[in-house]
């Protein structure tokens, strides 16, 4: 802290706002990320497909 | 390139793109962090506040650069309807308003102690202002409007009138009398900033420049993956329409 100087309250605050953002950021997208995959699984298991996917396999075959 | 842009392809290549782009960044901030804490040097006249400086300028560049960004895809969208492209403009979007709130936050940290105020209406201040709430006002109409390709459109042309304000944030400070500094960095005639800081400030930049695009390419990933997903589910409820439309018919006949 001392090393900062009488200004060091203000330099940490950028630096820890600058993580909890870049944080915020990442944990989202890869939150996101398995909550849509695990969505898209949940159709694909269902027996619904793209038709830009291929022929309809499983279930619905 | 063009190989690439078809979102199939596209989810391929970011899927080793993305862990290899992570990894650089997480490198080069460390790299970055240990030069701006470790070797440069406290400025002669703002002391030790200058290390706010380092988070600061790469934060405002990102938020100018992800504006750029989305004005291209906007072209890509209204031009050439591609489709990765109005993906690419909603993954930029919070992008550039969490690194345009970063750079409006710390230079007010900044500039408490070094102007003693927390804010001024000059214009460099308001033109970031006005970008942050640009930012915030295309969130909102992708919000808006269920169709993403309506979305995309109505977005795009909202975007590329608000890029005029890109040149005002740059220029904002040679145009007006401003409390905010000139260009110290990007400028004709070469950096005016000392070797010491500019090459900690470089790495920093380089970092949350990687750190950006493996961001961006993690949230065209999840928006392909989330219309697929309303692609799909609207396939189920067809189906199960269909279905029920068959059952009710059944008995009658």
């Amino acid at each position: 802290m001392s090393g900062l100087g009488p200004h060091a309250a203000y330099i940490l605050a950028s630096y820890a706002l600058a993580a909890i953002i870049v944080g915020g950021l990442v944990i989202h997208a890869v939150l996101d990320y398995r909550t849509q995959r695990a969505a898209l699984q949940r159709l694909e298991a269902s027996g619904t497909r793209r038709r830009s996917a291929g022929p309809v396999t499983g279930p619905q075959a | 390139m063009i190989r690439f842009a078809n979102p199939t392809r596209f989810l391929g290549l970011a899927s080793w793109l993305i862990p290899v782009l992570a990894g650089l960044a997480a490198t080069t901030l460390a790299v970055g962090l240990w030069m701006v804490f470790a070797v440069a040097p406290a400025d002669y006249q703002q002391g030790e506040t200058v290390r706010i400086m380092y988070i600061h300028v790469p934060a405002a560049w990102l938020a100018m650069g992800c504006y750029t960004l989305m004005a291209l895809s906007a072209i890509g969208t209204l031009v050439w309807r591609h489709p990765l492209a109005d993906v690419s403009q909603k993954a930029a979007a919070p992008l550039g308003a969490a690194f345009t709130a970063l750079c409006l936050v710390t230079g007010s940290l900044w500039g408490k102690p070094m102007w003693g105020t927390w804010w001024v209406w000059d214009a460099r201040l308001t033109s970031v202002l006005v970008l942050f709430l640009m930012y915030c006002g295309v969130m909102a109409l992708w919000n808006a409007i269920e169709d993403p390709a309506r979305a995309g459109r109505a977005v795009s042309i909202i975007t590329l009138v608000g890029f005029i304000n890109i040149p005002i944030v740059k220029f904002s400070v040679d145009w007006w009398n401003t409390l905010h500094q000139p260009a110290s960095v990007i400028r004709l005639s070469g950096p005016t900033i000392d070797p010491s800081m500019l090459w900690p400030l470089l790495v920093m930049a380089v970092g949350a420049t990687l750190l950006f695009i493996a961001l961006h390419l993690m949230g065209m990933r999840n928006e392909i993956l989330r219309r697929r997903v309303r692609t799909l589910g609207l396939l189920a409820a067809q189906r199960e329409d269909t279905a029920a439309g068959l059952a009710e018919a059944g008995p009658t006949r």
